[in-house]
């Protein structure tokens, strides 16, 4: 089955980047890598995100209206996702689970 | 027999095969959805059939042959499930048990927990669900909803029907588990005397938890939760008094309690952690509702022993519930003004328990503070809905 992780950001998240020494966020960039290859077999693509201050959201029923910033003004935002092709929801999760960076991993499968 | 002891033998047999039949047609079918509806389906007849025709002496072997014929009806046109269908037969008494597999599907931590405690009671225990919903005091629509979206779920979502690895088995036992013992709480609390009439949800959460200790006879905490439910139990005939109204651990009548049985379940948890040796949240639940079954009265309580366990249990969990029954431990141990002191810290967190406000309400009362111990019981009052805390804490707000 296809799944897409979606890589889900907190503020928190962003102010700890943020607060990293270059050491630390190349530590932390290359974690991520290294989990890219690890999972280089399941996963099919994936994509980082701009930041969310470069989302602009169109609502188009109703009167149409143009917003700037992402759909949900949350604290929580999607900074990217990668799409993997796994048995089934466990093996998804143990993909998911082992990710190194951002706090939350929503996990949806394809329709 | 009278109707209720009928009813409930019944649902005695319907429990000890519905599962077994799921398990199969899981495993045969390799659609949850198809084979839950079936079973439902031999369920809802049996529970029809069986009190006029009486239960049948292959009560296995009926269900079986019901579910074959229903499904080889309705799946008329999936001639895929239609041969697996014909070769469906009661696993032989040798055949290993199938069940584990079962309730971990319907404990998967991708489920809400709702949707874990009504597929459980449906596919492992047969409850209809009629009866789920007269049990938790809910719509039946929302039981049935709950069960469709869950199901819908584990089909679209790709919730595998196999047994996970074993590094993962054990944390997915342990949301199994927290079902169990949801389950178990939610019938001990919900049980009063006017509901006499709906199903006793703890008889469930045991029989549950005895499945599991036979399943998995490697994790400790499956025998300390059944030990933990059977020490509940074993006290059931002391905790209402005649007009039904919920009587406290200090004023039970100890000769009510089921001594044989505390004294089995105290055997079980012993044997347990000493195979073991690896204490956990029910162990250690159940060892401190040992040491108050064992007082011989409320005054012989062995409170510096439950103070230390409650404290060893605050190591493991840190939740803010067991923080006030520690803080109880404390009052015993060494005060109400210490104990009241470690309420502080649970004010925000269980700002909405009840039992919160009834135990500050009584560590102010015995420090003299009359006023603020009304205020909290009248908050724990509006907090509850259960018709037997409500008498009780209305009682107290009368006398004092």
């Amino acid at each position: 089955m296809k799944y897409v992780l979606m890589f889900i950001e907190t503020e928190e998240f962003a102010e700890e980047l943020a607060a990293m020494g270059e050491l630390e966020r190349d530590a932390a960039y290359a974690a991520v890598e290294r989990w890219f290859a690890e999972h280089a077999d399941r996963i099919t693509h994936h994509r980082h995100l701009a930041p969310k201050e470069t989302a602009t959201t169109l609502r188009l029923r109703g009167e149409p209206m143009v917003t700037d910033g992402p759909f949900m003004e949350g604290k929580e935002v999607v900074s990217g996702y990668a799409e993997i092709e796994v048995a089934d929801l466990d093996e998804a999760m143990a993909v998911a689970r082992s990710w190194p960076a951002c706090p939350v991993v929503e996990i949806r499968p394809l329709a | 027999m009278s109707g209720r002891d009928a009813d409930e033998a019944l649902a005695r047999v319907v429990r000890e095969h519905a599962g077994r039949l799921a398990a199969s047609l899981v495993s045969l079918l390799g659609d949850f959805s198809a084979a839950e509806d079936l079973v439902q389906d031999a369920v809802e007849t049996a529970l029809r059939r069986w009190p006029a025709e009486g239960v049948p002496e292959r009560p296995d072997a009926w269900l079986y042959t019901v579910a074959r014929r229903r499904g080889l009806d309705v799946l008329r046109r999936e001639s895929n499930h239609r041969a697996k269908l014909a070769r469906l037969r009661p696993p032989a008494p040798a055949e290993p048990d199938d069940r584990l597999r079962l309730i971990l599907i319907c404990c998967h931590p991708a489920l809400s927990r709702a949707a874990q405690i009504a597929l459980t009671l449906r596919v492992v225990c047969g409850l209809n669900t009629a009866q789920i919903a007269a049990a938790f005091l809910v719509p039946e629509t929302t039981v049935a909803q709950r069960v469709t979206r869950a199901k819908r779920k584990i089909a679209e979502a790709g919730v595998p029907y196999r047994m996970p690895s074993e590094a993962e088995t054990a944390e997915r036992l342990g949301e199994v588990l927290a079902v169990v013992y949801l389950l178990f709480n939610e019938g001990y609390l919900s049980s009063t005397a006017e509901r006499a009439h709906s199903r006793d949800l703890t008889g469930d959460a045991e029989w549950l938890a005895s499945l599991l200790c036979g399943l998995a006879p490697n994790e400790p905490e499956a025998a300390g939760l059944l030990a933990l439910i059977r020490l509940h139990r074993a006290r059931g005939a002391a905790r209402f008094d005649p007009e039904g109204r919920l009587v406290l651990l200090p004023d039970q009548d100890r000769s009510l309690w089921d001594h044989h049985a505390i004294e089995d379940a105290i055997a079980l948890l012993t044997r347990a952690a000493r195979r073991h040796r690896r204490p956990g949240p029910y162990q250690l639940q159940a060892a401190i509702v040992a040491c108050h079954a064992e007082a011989p009265a409320w005054e012989d309580t062995d409170w510096p022993q439950i103070l230390t366990l409650y404290d060893m249990l605050r190591r493991l969990d840190p939740s803010p519930v067991t923080g006030l029954h520690r803080a109880i431990a404390v009052r015993h141990v060494r005060g109400p003004g210490p104990a009241l002191a470690e309420l502080a810290d649970l004010a925000g967190p269980l700002a909405g328990y009840p039992l919160f406000h009834a135990t500050r309400a009584d560590l102010l009362r015995a420090l003299g503070r009359a006023e603020e111990a009304r205020r909290a019981d009248a908050e724990a009052l509006r907090l509850t809905a259960n018709p037997a805390q409500q008498a009780l804490l209305r009682d107290r707000l009368s006398w004092t």
